[in-house]
């Protein structure tokens, strides 16, 4: 009886074919992407080795000089180049992060909308989304990578835990992707971008603790650096590259909660918002 | 308002009983299941229904069309279709799966020309269809071999090392073309597939198309343009405001809802407002449009004469063979183009 039944389904009913494994169908949106860097793979990586020697030289070198005629009593024979070193390492990751979460998305759903011919193939809203973070976190990882070795380069890094400072700071700049990927996908243009690195970005870059300690700033304005996961990103890179992690585990545990949780929260408005504009067409 | 044709098929399409070529097409064999069947298809968008209640079926290795002028609710039938819009209410089965359930599934095995480009401007022609090729998860070489033997049907052998953004809108599309059947696809959905080409740009799509359906690659699209329907398609649907309002093949249309031949008057401005009642009893219909009078009868040059024994004299006449214009005006009241 049973196999009668099943021989009539098979004529009504086609046989589901398997579903293409996720792991395989997200590896396409990174193929995508690393496709179209290609191009521009020599004048990123230029860039890439260019802003950090830029910026170690006229601000560690230049106002470090000026600064360190002042020391710091709480860390004997530190520099000015070793306390900025990560901070900007940590705040150039992070406006990478936020860079590639806004335009190239913004891109691919509304300039050539590849995200909407993938979304035609058995790629999914959630693979386009998952698959851009994952290639956002490569693209971080290599940012950070090259600024980390010009760091060693001009002997900024107090201790060989700057490798660790790599991941501190390409989750530093996904926790800003990911929430700005999510902003982009309910944006038809690029119109409030401009606002947004204006009145968000470049306010966290200053006020952050990226040039000096938060507690230089007057009490009033302190609680902004605490509320910015830019802060939570610099303190951890600092605290890693002079070698100071053991002093409060704690507070570094902390600031990677912070970090991870902002990203996965990120991460999910991003493939609602994603997924529903990709369904709207 | 009470066109007697025109309410005889608005009562057949209720009752689901109108003349349908495919139930007796000689390529419907017993058992077969229709690739795409639809019952009672509807969208909605908030308040706004885009598809109210459409029913039909489309047969393995016909091209099946929809015809209607923009906003007849054709794209969002086709993003039904395509799994990447999800249906408010009815049925849908596409390739025999649920869209609901099977998106991914079902999107594997078909191949999708969207209205508007959704190339890569970044890659060169090849490696669009490589990337897309890809996306279906097949073998690298395999997506190369396919991508050189697509740019040689599509005739882009030549261009594709070249960056896609140079290409000329009827190149694009014929990519795109190219694109869609990189995972040789059980079905092909084409949305508006020439809208905004020039002649010869459409005229050589259309070729290709028609050896796509030569080769037995069941087509749907949509158009607005009654050539095409004409040109491609075995069978088609009007559709308008969110309905279908008739179906069958482009023939089978006409002869049902137009005459053979329609002669069409155009006077000098402001005299066709003066000649009320004249045309009575001139042709079988009468079609007043603003800039031209349209008499449909089965054979023009006699209308023609008729009225010159009448003493009308339009300033250009032109006779012709009824269209699928003429049906879309006789059932909605408007042309499909404005």
């Amino acid at each position: 009886m049973a196999s009668l039944t099943g021989a009539q389904d098979r004529r009504t009913t086609a046989p589901i074919p398997p579903l293409a494994p996720a792991w395989s169908t997200m590896t396409r949106v990174i193929e995508h992407r690393a496709l179209q860097y290609r191009r521009t793979f020599r004048a990123s990586l230029f860039s890439s080795f260019g802003i950090p020697v830029l910026f170690l030289t006229a601000m560690g070198l230049g106002l470090g000089g000026y600064v360190d005629q002042n020391p710091d009593p709480t860390l004997a024979g530190l520099t000015y180049l070793q306390f900025l070193a990560p901070g900007l390492l940590a705040a150039t990751v992070m406006q990478s992060g936020s860079f590639e979460a806004a335009f190239p998305i913004l891109g691919g759903l509304q300039w050539n909308k590849i995200f909407h011919a993938m979304f035609a193939t058995p790629i999914r809203p959630v693979d386009v989304t998952v698959g851009n973070i994952l290639w956002i976190a490569l693209r971080l990882t290599l940012v950070a990578a090259v600024f980390a070795i010009v760091i060693v380069a001009f002997g900024a890094s107090r201790s060989p835990l700057i490798v660790l400072a790599i991941p501190a700071a390409v989750l530093t700049g996904l926790s800003f992707a990911t929430p700005i990927m999510a902003f982009t996908a309910t944006q038809r243009t690029p119109d409030k971008f401009a606002s947004l690195f204006r009145f968000g970005i470049t306010p966290l870059f200053l006020f952050s603790g990226t040039f000096y300690p938060i507690e230089s700033l007057p009490e009033l304005i302190r609680p902004i650096a605490w509320i910015s996961p830019l802060w939570h990103g610099v303190d951890l890179c600092r605290a890693l590259m002079l070698g100071t992690i053991g002093r409060d585990p704690l507070l570094a545990v902390m600031h990677v909660a912070v970090l991870v949780a902002i990203t996965v929260f990120g991460a999910a408005a991003a493939s609602r918002t994603i997924e529903a504009r990709l369904v709207k067409g | 308002m009470t066109d007697p044709v025109v309410a005889e098929a608005a009562r057949q399409t209720e009752n689901d009983v109108a003349p349908d070529p495919a139930r007796d097409a000689p390529e419907r064999r017993a058992g077969t299941e229709p690739l795409i069947r639809a019952r009672g298809l509807t969208k909605r968008f908030g308040e706004f229904t885009a598809v109210d209640g459409v029913d039909f079926d489309v047969e393995p290795g016909e091209a099946f069309g929809f015809l209607g002028p923009n906003g007849a609710g054709k794209t969002s039938t086709m993003r039904m279709i395509g799994c990447t819009s999800p249906i408010s209410d009815g049925e849908l089965s596409v390739l025999g799966l649920d869209p609901r359930r099977h998106g991914p599934q079902i999107r594997a095995r078909l191949g999708v020309v969207p209205q508007a480009d959704t190339l890569d401007n970044e890659l060169t022609v090849r490696e669009n269809l490589i990337i897309y090729g890809r996306y279906f998860g097949l073998p690298r070489e395999e997506c190369a071999r396919r991508a050189d033997e697509l740019l040689d049907f599509v005739q882009l052998a030549d261009r594709g090392k070249d960056l896609v953004e140079p290409l000329s809108g009827g190149m694009k599309r014929r990519l795109t073309i190219a694109r869609s059947l990189i995972n040789e696809p059980d079905l092909m959905l084409l949305d508006e597939p020439t809208t905004g080409l020039d002649p010869q740009a459409r005229h050589l799509l259309w070729d290709r198309l028609y050896r796509l359906k030569q080769r037995g690659v069941t087509l749907v699209l949509t158009t607005h343009y009654m050539d095409e329907a004409e040109q491609l398609c075995d069978r088609l649907v009007v559709m308008d405001k969110a309905k279908i309002v008739a179906e069958g093949s482009p023939r089978q249309l006409i002869e049902r809802y137009s005459t053979k031949e329609v002669a069409e008057f155009r006077f000098a401005p402001g005299i066709q407002e003066t000649l009320d009642g004249q045309f009575d009893g001139l042709a079988q219909r009468i079609e007043k449009l603003p800039d031209r009078v349209l008499l449909y009868a089965e054979d023009g040059e006699d209308v023609v004469i008729a009225a010159r024994e009448r003493g009308l004299h339009p300033e250009t006449v032109l006779v012709r063979r009824s269209t699928l214009e003429d049906v879309f005006l006789r059932l909605t009241g408007r042309s499909l183009v404005e």
